[in-house]
């Protein structure tokens, strides 16, 4: 294996890191708030869809943009009315919305556009692949490909962990956004409304499920297919889990797991003879990895994981 | 009195629409979905072709995930549909246990055989037809490395890989052959944005011509392969429209000519095993405008070649799900 394969894997890592990141932080804001959602799968998906559709008939990647963050917006509108103000099951309301989102693009999909749920190809419309490679007019360098070589949102999703970091521990709001996932009756003493955190919460998370969607059927592909996100909202809960709820152990987490993506996609068998073991690692496993992993993980093995202390509970005010 | 009347005659409506549907055949897409551009597809414009030339109209339904097979098998059964086509190797288990239930029902399957009195089994030889794509590969490849990015790994999808690095070899012995699969469960079918990773991943390994034999992934394969500016095969339908100019061609199975056939013998369905190879027009790869350019006559009279000698049994590709190896390539 040469240097140029090894970049490869790390730039195929970014790629396939990237909708992790998004869901998983979407998910830190939300469940650090005090709100667990299951529903980041379909929220994803419902972007995707809304991204792929609205660009596809406007023309206008950020037209799709806007419309896949405005329909995750509107799912976590209702998970936010079913579980911040009805108090509702936050697991049974986000599994749900899995559910309907994965029901309702197709429909929708397959009514609009005729193609059984897919969105028609994109090409104005795309989301630019390299800008700033086109930008500099830079050419065959693995190495500036490897940092530079991506699009827009890879970035805004880089720049979204430190920012978060910001966010979470030195703003006012942050502290609150804390507080009211771990002891939401002091912040409501202090005379913050609970709800109104909350729901600020629910909705940063949406724009962040949006981006997510937005950058796979727009992104990295140019049109929505059913069911296309194929459980990454399930992983970034559990990177969500494996970070400990906190954003940079998450990018680490995030990372990890779309480096064992990578690493099973470049690889199907890993072959060990050249190291000296007569052993091939069979392809089934290196794609079972991300999974075997979540599950060792969830075992409890590597550390301890505190969820947010109020988390799945909603707040009742003491009368 | 005039309501008794427009009663009566609305049921007499209704009975005899359902006397025209008892002749109804039906068609059951598997969960890759209608429209997913390939397999499912190609049944669809079979059963459309035969809709618009005996105007004749067909039930269909499409299966969202594996438990509904049965429910939905029976329900078409019980509705009276005949014959009742089903698209994908998924069903075989299934059918074998619903089929002895309807003995009076007709059933095609295909992709899979079933061995039942009333079912009719149509198998294609998709390593013949992927040969051929994969001798294009070979005489296309300017690196002399392509690639194959198949749907779920099970024996089928090998068996067109198999065939394929077979057919790239043939055209050239030294060419190297890079094999992926999008992963082990249903959803490796449905997933373009692995797919096109896939296909980055390969062109970073030296492919230049890479061949999809994955469903609704394959769209994002071929996706990629436009991205990269690299050529890319399609499968089962004819995709060279997609991406003209990267689409090298499509290995065809025409899968619509065995639901076309099946519905038009209708309730006189032979049963038994049809076996659609190249020499009955039943796997084939995909000439037209869009890929015009990008196929030499050079590499067409190579091919033509090659087809000719399947025909006549003078080259014989060997099938992967015979014995479960290939001496092509390494799974």
């Amino acid at each position: 294996m040469d240097l140029t394969a090894i970049l490869q894997i790390l730039e195929s890592t970014i790629r396939m890191s990237t909708p992790l990141l998004f869901a998983c932080l979407a998910g830190l804001y939300s469940e650090r708030a005090g709100v667990i959602d299951m529903g980041l799968e379909g929220k994803m998906l419902a972007a995707a869809f809304a991204g792929a559709a609205a660009a596809a008939v406007t023309g206008s990647a950020a037209a799709g943009v806007l419309a896949g963050i405005g329909a995750a917006l509107i799912l976590s509108a209702i998970h936010g009315l079913a579980s911040i103000t009805f108090r509702g099951n936050q697991l049974i309301s986000g599994v749900a919305i899995n559910f309907f989102a994965s029901g309702l693009t197709i429909v929708l999909g397959a009514s609009w556009f005729g193609q059984g749920g897919q969105t028609p190809a994109l090409s104005e419309g795309r989301l630019a692949q390299t800008p700033l490679l086109d930008l500099f007019g830079i050419e065959d360098s693995p190495l500036l490909e490897l940092f530079l070589g991506h699009g827009t949102l890879v970035y805004v999703a880089l720049a979204a962990v430190p920012f978060t970091w910001w966010l979470l521990y030195r703003t006012r709001f942050g502290l609150r956004l804390r507080a009211v996932g771990e002891n939401p009756a002091a912040v409501d003493t202090a005379g913050v409304s609970v709800a109104q955190l909350r729901y600020a919460a629910v909705g940063i998370t949406a724009v962040l499920c949006g981006l997510a969607g937005v950058y796979m059927s727009m992104g990295l592909n140019t049109s929505f297919q059913r069911e296309m996100t194929a459980g990454r909202g399930y992983i970034a809960l559990a990177a969500l889990i494996f970070a400990k709820w906190k954003p940079v152990p998450a990018l680490g987490a995030c990372l990890l797991f779309g480096f064992l993506d990578a690493i099973s996609i470049r690889f199907q068998n890993i072959d060990l003879n050249g190291i000296g073991i007569p052993v091939v690692i069979p392809g089934q496993f290196t794609n079972a990895l991300p999974f075997i992993l979540t599950v060792i993980i969830l075992a409890g093995f590597v550390g301890k994981a505190i969820p947010p202390r109020a988390g799945g509970e909603p707040y009742v005010k003491e009368r | 009195m005039t309501l008794m009347k427009s009663l009566l005659g609305a049921s007499a409506l209704l009975a005899l629409g359902t006397v025209a549907a008892l002749a109804e055949p039906a068609i059951i897409y598997d969960v890759g979905g209608k429209n997913d551009k390939s397999f499912n597809e190609a049944a669809f414009n079979g059963a459309t072709k035969w809709a618009t030339e005996t105007g004749g109209t067909f039930k269909e339904l499409e299966m969202q995930n594996e438990a509904q097979r049965e429910q939905a098998l029976r329900q078409l059964a019980e509705s009276g549909a005949n014959p009742i086509v089903m698209t994908g190797f998924a069903f075989g288990d299934t059918l074998g246990a619903v089929a002895p239930d309807y003995p009076d029902t007709k059933f095609a399957i295909i992709d899979m055989v079933v061995d039942q009195p009333n079912v009719k089994s149509v198998v294609f030889t998709e390593e013949q037809g992927s040969y051929l794509v994969g001798m294009m590969a070979g005489l296309a490849s300017k690196t002399g490395t392509v690639g194959f990015i198949g749907g779920m790994d099970i024996p089928l999808i090998r068996k067109f890989g198999c065939g394929y690095a077979q057919g790239v070899m043939a055209a050239n012995p030294e060419a190297k052959v890079v094999l992926n699969m999008t992963g082990t469960d249903g959803s490796a079918w449905n997933n373009p944005v692995k797919g096109a990773e896939i296909a980055k991943s390969q062109q970073s390994q030296g492919a230049d011509v890479i061949y999809a034999a994955a469903g609704a992934t394959g769209v994002g394969v071929l996706q990629a392969a436009a991205d990269l500016k690299i050529l890319s095969i399609g499968v089962d339908s004819n995709q060279n429209y997609i991406h003209p100019g990267s689409v090298l061609t499509s290995m065809l199975k025409r899968v619509d000519n065995a639901v076309y056939e099946a519905f038009k013998e209708g309730a006189d369905l032979k049963a038994g095993i049809n076996v659609m190879d190249l020499a009955a027009g039943g796997v084939d790869y995909a000439m037209d405008d869009n890929n015009a350019p990008l196929v030499t006559d050079d590499m067409k009279a190579k091919v033509e070649a090659a087809k000719a000698a399947i025909i006549s049994g003078e080259v014989k590709v060997h099938d992967y799900m015979s014995d479960n190896t290939c001496p092509a390539a390494q799974f």
